[in-house]
């Protein structure tokens, strides 16, 4: 099993954080993982990336057209970082607007829920019920309530159910 | 999967957690991006320690440096942790030091950045190694950098020399599956053994240490352990006719996983350089002899490339590969279909990508605040700013320069006197620098533009932190790296102290109450008796959440006042204030705005205002 997933968004949205559950998840399973995150000065609200890689890879970077799942928390990134992807690719999008991919409106929805920060986890929990990452809902869900701060498992928990039922 | 148990840890979280293990008794630091998570994990890793363990964030790096020399002096292992422009700052006592040599294991740590993606210079500390003549280890991976920190401290002890360990961005900044182990109990007492002619050394002493660094040097690399060896067995057909690349760090990894997936990896002689300098002498000597064609990939500059010295090796020094950047893996197909003769894809059309969003000050951040004043207050200033979050203030117009660490005064003061010259109408001079910078390299700068008689405004941006990288402490905190207690040193007094005779103190939310000070710093600097003139901007960091939970939180709307002017957007550029363009008016995005309230005082027809205050 080798698979390639970029998760993109702005500095702010909790991106580090969704691929660390991704990441955790795939080391609970006793895979093989490797990450690559964005630090630094573009973590201040400029377009950030982060690439989770599960299998036998020595470098934690994508290439061009090799990506086989995206994760996009915004759409104005789909310019940005959408030929990370093969042709084929899962493509999992915020935004009400639809398109060639699968999307949800997952800001409004978390917002709903009480906090625009949910919508990673709303993100990942709908990216989740489409079956085409890894790792499924239980890891994830495991991954969750290992890696959330103990006063935010209950909201991340919901914000990841809201998502798995789209 | 293996027994014990896993966990996944960033590089740097690698690295630290090896330097506990490796019973490392003082660990010294200055944040720079990407290496500043090191210490942090350090810490986090004390409780396992069973040596005694100091850590501390110290003023620069050269600080650093020096105080855990000291304590390799004694016999005791130490590690320095810095960026690769750190090196720069610390490179005084780190070019002597490989000539005194260490007693304990003395580990550099260093964190370069090709691409850069957040340094001022893609610089190649492997480069800086050969100059220092210090032996240099170049991960490949986080639990690569992990059990190289174990082979530095070695290495370092069995030569007494100080050993570089040069990881990456991308080593430091992924996270990969890591075995725990269990830190190691030296149980070493100080114990400094006097050598005035080595620890003194004076120049008479010097020609022989070289000699025997040099010695040292011939010694490392011609170690057996340190040898680069064929990473896969090349595929017996293809035995004496297949290709070699050499590759080390990032770059090798990169191109094990290309050549894995071009299903190519047993048709080349594949070498992992682990040791860059000095190079394995016997490596060299069997590739300077082969006849198959070599390609030589490794960041970011020609190390490897030049210790070969091979006639006809492809490489950044042959044009081959491309002088500058990184070697992302993209770059690097494309150089290996070449060298290889395979066929290249059918090039897809499309434009460049787009760049993204750029990076901009939080909201509420008060360096906003205080950048909108100097620039409204001086539109034809020249502002000298420095490294840190403050830096985007060029986003408001209000950084035209920008250089290395504290260099915005002493730059403010050369512009002074480059313009002063000419005659008394120069131009004002704004420099802001952060509270961290100011300790790090502004205190000497702001010596000498005193004493030079420079007439300038420096800023001092205080937020009580080091913001960029990650929260550290400054001297002023009073807290330790691994949040104990400790003393503090006082911006106010040092500023005094180097002879500054205006000293004014402010919160930059009060905009107008700022700009106010700053046209009084602008009379003190060009009066009779004038001088350097400096303002504290003091109001803490909003990335720290305790501080925004301190204050309060003012809701804003836009009123119909509003005439869609956008000075709110592009002068003041707040994240939370964007232009709706079917509207003609100002919106604001309640998930992103944090309630600071200082807006109001931007708009020129006073369409921002409290909630509940709208009057039309």
């Amino acid at each position: 099993m080798k698979q390639q997933i970029i998760v993109s968004g702005i500095g702010g949205q909790g991106i580090l954080f969704l691929t660390r559950i991704i990441a955790g998840a795939g080391v609970s399973m006793g895979l093989e993982i490797l990450t690559s995150e964005t630090h630094g000065m573009a973590q201040r609200g400029g377009s950030v990336i982060s690439f989770v890689k599960a299998g036998s890879f020595r470098s934690p970077l994508i290439r061009q057209g090799q990506g086989d799942i995206g994760l996009f928390l915004h759409v104005d990134n789909l310019d940005v970082h959408q030929g990370l992807l093969r042709s084929g690719a899962d493509l999992f999008v915020n935004t009400s607007t639809t398109g060639p991919y699968s999307n949800i409106a997952a800001t409004e929805l978390a917002r709903e829920m009480g906090s625009g920060v949910l919508t990673n986890l709303i993100m990942l929990g709908f990216a989740a019920k489409h079956d085409s990452l890894f790792c499924g809902p239980e890891q994830l869900e495991i991954a969750i309530r290992e890696i959330s701060r103990e006063r935010f498992i209950d909201s991340n928990l919901a914000a990841f159910r809201r998502g798995l039922e789209g | 999967m293996a027994d014990k148990k896993q966990k996944l840890l960033m590089g740097n979280e690698a690295m630290g957690r090896g330097l506990v293990e490796a019973g490392c008794t003082m660990v010294s630091a200055y944040p720079g991006t990407p290496s500043s998570e090191i210490l942090g994990s350090v810490v986090a890793n004390m409780g396992d320690a069973v040596e005694p363990l100091h850590v501390e964030w110290s003023v620069n790096e050269k600080v650093a440096f020096e105080v855990a020399l000291a304590n390799s002096y004694t016999g005791k292992r130490s590690a320095v942790i810095m960026k690769q422009v750190g090196l720069n700052v610390a490179a005084d006592p780190f070019t002597r030091s490989t000539y005194l040599g260490v007693k304990g294991g003395f580990v550099l740590i260093v964190a370069d950045d090709p691409g850069p993606h957040s340094s001022q210079t893609e610089q190649d500390t492997r480069l800086f190694a050969l100059f220092a003549k210090a032996p240099v280890f170049d991960p490949s991976s986080p639990a690569e950098a992990r059990e190289m920190i174990t082979a530095a401290f070695e290495l370092s002890e069995q030569y007494e020399i100080p050993v570089i360990l040069r990881p990456t961005t991308r080593i430091c900044h992924s996270r990969q599956n890591i075995t725990m182990g269990k830190p190691l109990h030296l149980q070493r007492q100080a114990a400094f053994e006097k050598n005035p002619g080595r620890w003194v050394a004076t120049p008479a002493f010097l020609t022989g240490l070289h000699g025997e660094l040099n010695e040292k040097l011939g010694a490392i690399s011609a170690e057996e352990s340190l040898k680069p060896f064929p990473v896969v067995n090349v595929d017996p057909e293809k035995e004496g006719r297949a290709p070699c690349i050499i590759a080390s760090g990032m770059a090798f990894a990169n191109v094990f996983d290309l050549l894995d997936e071009l299903n190519m990896l047993n048709q080349v002689q594949l070498y992992q350089v682990k040791m860059p300098f000095p190079l394995n002498s016997e490596f060299c000597r069997k590739i300077r002899e082969m006849d198959e064609k070599v390609l030589v990939l490794e960041e970011t500059d020609t190390v490897i490339e030049m210790q070969l010295g091979l006639d006809g090796a492809q490489g950044r020094l042959s044009g081959h590969v491309p002088g500058q950047g990184e070697l992302t893996p993209d770059v690097i197909m494309a150089l290996l279909l070449d060298f290889l003769d395979l066929p290249k894809p059918e090039a897809v059309e499309s434009g460049p990508p787009a760049r993204g969003r750029r990076p901009s000050l939080c909201p509420g951040c008060p360096h906003r605040a205080s950048f909108f004043a100097i620039k409204r207050t001086f539109p034809k200033g020249i502002f000298p700013s420095d490294i840190g979050c403050y830096t985007l203030g060029m986003n408001l117009g209000a950084v035209d320069t920008c250089h290395c660490m504290g260099a915005c005064i002493s730059m403010g003061a050369g512009f002074y006197h480059a313009y002063a010259q000419d005659g008394p109408d120069y131009p004002t001079i704004v420099v802001t620098i952060g509270d961290s910078t100011f300790f790090h390299a502004g205190i000497p700068a702001l010596v000498n533009a005193v004493t030079q008689k420079a007439r300038i405004i420096v800023t001092i941006l205080d937020n009580s932190t080091t913001a960029m990288t990650g929260q550290q402490p400054t001297p002023q905190s009073g807290v330790l790296a691994d949040g104990s207690p400790g003393n503090q040193a006082f911006i106010p007094d040092l500023v005094k102290a180097s002879g500054v005779r205006f000293l004014r103190e402010c919160d930059p939310y009060d905009i107008n109450g700022f700009s106010a000070l700053l046209k009084e710093a602008d009379q003190f600097c060009r009066g009779d008796q004038g001088g350097v003139a400096v303002l504290i901007a003091k109001h803490p960091c909003l990335m720290d959440k305790s501080n925004q939970l301190k204050q309060d939180v003012i809701e804003m709307e836009i009123s119909d006042d509003c005439i869609g002017c956008g000075i709110c957007v592009n002068q003041f550029e707040c994240p939370a204030i964007s232009l709706d363009e079917e509207e003609e008016q100002a919106a604001i995005d309640p998930d992103i705005c944090v309630g600071c309230g200082i807006c109001d005082q931007v708009c020129p027809t006073g369409s921002i205002v409290r909630k509940g205050e709208n009057q039309s």
